[in-house]
């Protein structure tokens, strides 16, 4: 039974390579933009940091600086 | 209308739906590659290597998809103003470019075993090549021109001449004479394909519809963050 999965007649080699080739690109895509949003949230989080508190409660009036600030880790 | 699109009203959303849409497309990926490695029969002519269509054919439906939601948001986005549209397409672009590298690749392994080559210069392949530069030139114009304004006008310039290749891609099948099979479903006529290979084939579809959606998200994310991160430096 897995030898008939894993051989496919003979096309396993084909079938098995463009399955793998999928899951590996998706991985990497998905990888490569998680680490993209960390850094950038990283970089966001020090320089808010580094705000003195009038400017801080400024940039914390907006509802996406408060979203990015709440949610430690939302991908 | 408009000012729902609005960056800082959706990100509320965008920011919190990408564990659930990574979640959900986990489950519909799962219950794909059974159905279509395991549950599915094979083709009495193809034999088993009938299998690569669940992945090359939803992987071509979805980033010819994505390049025309590309050119339709940048062009509503360059009329109407809409810098969103703009931030939307930018997001799309990664996955859209990812989907076309699957089709191009998962139909070369495909090729071999059934028309005895990697590769055929015939006119369905050769458009998604093609397809494939203007996704790469769409990507290269956001890292090299820094200006909004000239970035907008540039990335609809190449959306609206590679739309041109779209119902290329689609009816070059039907227009010339390919070495690349017709399409076999018709959503205004009756599909050549068993309901049996049809179930995880949409299944397959719906899995990669999935992951555009949350590469969209987090790309859209990262690119708000940067914006913010601009704006930081302002204050």
């Amino acid at each position: 039974m897995i030898n008939e999965i894993l051989l496919m007649d003979g096309y396993g080699l084909y079938v098995w390579s463009a399955f793998a080739f999928t899951l590996l690109s998706f991985t990497s895509l998905y990888l490569i933009i998680k680490i993209q949003y960390t850094k950038e949230r990283k970089k966001f989080i020090s320089k808010f940091g580094t705000l003195n508190s009038k400017k801080a409660s400024f940039a914390k009036s907006q509802v996406a600086v408060k979203e990015i600030l709440s949610n430690a880790s939302n991908i | 209308m408009f000012k729902f699109f609005e960056p800082n009203k959706i990100f509320s959303i965008t920011s919190r739906a990408p564990k659930y849409v990574l979640a959900l497309f986990i489950i519909v990926l799962c219950i794909g590659l059974i159905e279509s490695l395991i549950i599915s029969p094979e083709d009495y002519k193809q034999g088993h290597s009938v299998r690569i269509m669940y992945v090359h054919v939803p992987a071509a439906w979805i980033t010819l998809g994505i390049f025309s939601t590309i050119t339709l948001l940048s062009v509503f986005g360059y009329i109407f103003k809409i810098k969103n549209f703009f931030l939307i397409s930018k997001s799309f672009a990664p996955s859209g470019f990812i989907f076309n590298l699957i089709a191009l690749v998962t139909g070369s392994i495909w090729g071999k075993p059934t028309w005895g080559t990697w590769w055929a210069w015939d006119a369905r392949i050769t458009s998604m090549l093609i397809l494939a530069f203007f996704y790469l030139i769409y990507l290269l114009a956001w890292r090299i021109y820094e200006e909004k304004d000239q970035i907008y006008k540039i990335t609809s310039i190449i959306t609206i001449l590679g739309i041109i290749n779209v119902p290329i891609t689609k009816y070059s099948v039907d227009w010339w004479n390919t070495l690349h099979q017709p399409a076999s479903i018709n959503i205004l006529s009756k599909s050549s394909i068993h309901s049996s290979m049809l179930f995880p084939l949409f299944i397959m579809t719906a899995a990669f519809a999935l992951f555009s959606v949350l590469i969209l998200l987090m790309k859209y994310n990262t690119e708000l963050i940067k914006i913010k991160n601009k704006g930081l430096d302002r204050l």
